[in-house]
């Protein structure tokens, strides 16, 4: 077996990103849409924090600390309008609301 | 060695969670995949160093996000949804774009090679061993990066009040 490298990192980063990108162009639910923007934001993380390691430089993780702020924000945003969603239209899933649609 | 083999396990952790996520029927399970695919990032981060992140992981994102988005869960009824289709029309134009994509990513890793990545600075030798990960991140983030930290502060503040408002009934 050979020594991991940052390209290990970065190939695993990729396929997380695909995965997500994946979950939301193709899933009805929001919810899952939801959890599917956490495993790009993931992926994003491990980007950053490989190479911070590679530099031996915290930088990274500090960007990775922001994103992680980021996504807090926008999870606790998307969950609210979730929320109010269900309470007007009775539905969660992202095809069936087409109120601006003509 | 041991780096090596634990690397495989949390990936496989990492990318597992993740397709059961993307793929699963019920909501529950959902989170409960994307808890492993978490749990998993957060090893990754102990094997290179960051320890500061991994504890930050899992309170955050597992003891923090996933809580809220299972609270959701219970609040929304998701069992309507669960019967119906769970992917939409559109679901083969996503997958070809996301593959062709895909492609272009592993050309790109293909070109390059895995010696592309492969960074030897002088500072990754042996800077890290006079100060912990925590406090050579607290140095940094409260000197170098103070004013990204009050914005985000600022972010999470409006986060917060938005929030409130959006799930309340009458303001």
């Amino acid at each position: 077996m050979h020594p991991i490298t940052t390209a290990h990192y970065l190939m695993l980063s990729a396929a997380l990103l695909l995965i997500g990108t994946v979950g939301v162009l193709t899933r009805r639910n929001i919810v899952i849409i939801l959890m599917s923007i956490e495993l790009i934001l993931n992926a994003v993380n491990i980007n950053l924090i490989a190479f911070s390691h590679a530099w031996g430089n915290p930088r990274g993780q500090i960007f990775a600390i922001f994103v992680i702020t980021d996504a807090v924000a926008e999870a606790a945003v998307g969950l609210g309008i979730l929320i109010a969603l269900f309470r007007n239209k009775e539905t969660v899933l992202a095809d069936e609301i087409d109120l601006l649609k003509w | 060695m041991l780096d090596t083999a634990l690397f495989y396990i949390f990936a496989a952790m990492t990318l597992a969670g993740a397709i059961l996520t993307i793929t699963r029927r019920n909501a529950v399970h959902c989170a409960i995949s994307l808890i492993v695919s978490l749990l998993g990032v957060a090893g990754l981060y102990l094997l290179q160093q960051a320890e500061f992140l991994f504890a930050v992981q899992i309170v955050l994102y597992v003891g923090g996000i996933m809580v809220l988005f299972l609270f959701v869960i219970m609040l929304v009824n998701l069992d309507q949804a669960a019967k119906e289709r769970q992917f939409n029309g559109y679901w083969i134009v996503g997958l070809a774009a996301v593959a062709a994509v895909g492609a272009e990513i592993a050309y790109f890793f293909y070109k390059g090679g895995p010696s592309a990545f492969d960074i030897k600075s002088a500072a990754a030798a042996g800077a890290p061993d006079a100060l912990g990960n925590t406090e050579l991140i607290a140095q940094s983030l409260f000197s170098e990066y103070l004013l990204p930290f009050e914005v985000a502060s600022l972010l999470l503040l409006v986060a917060v009040v938005g929030s409130v408002v959006m799930a309340k009934k009458r303001i």
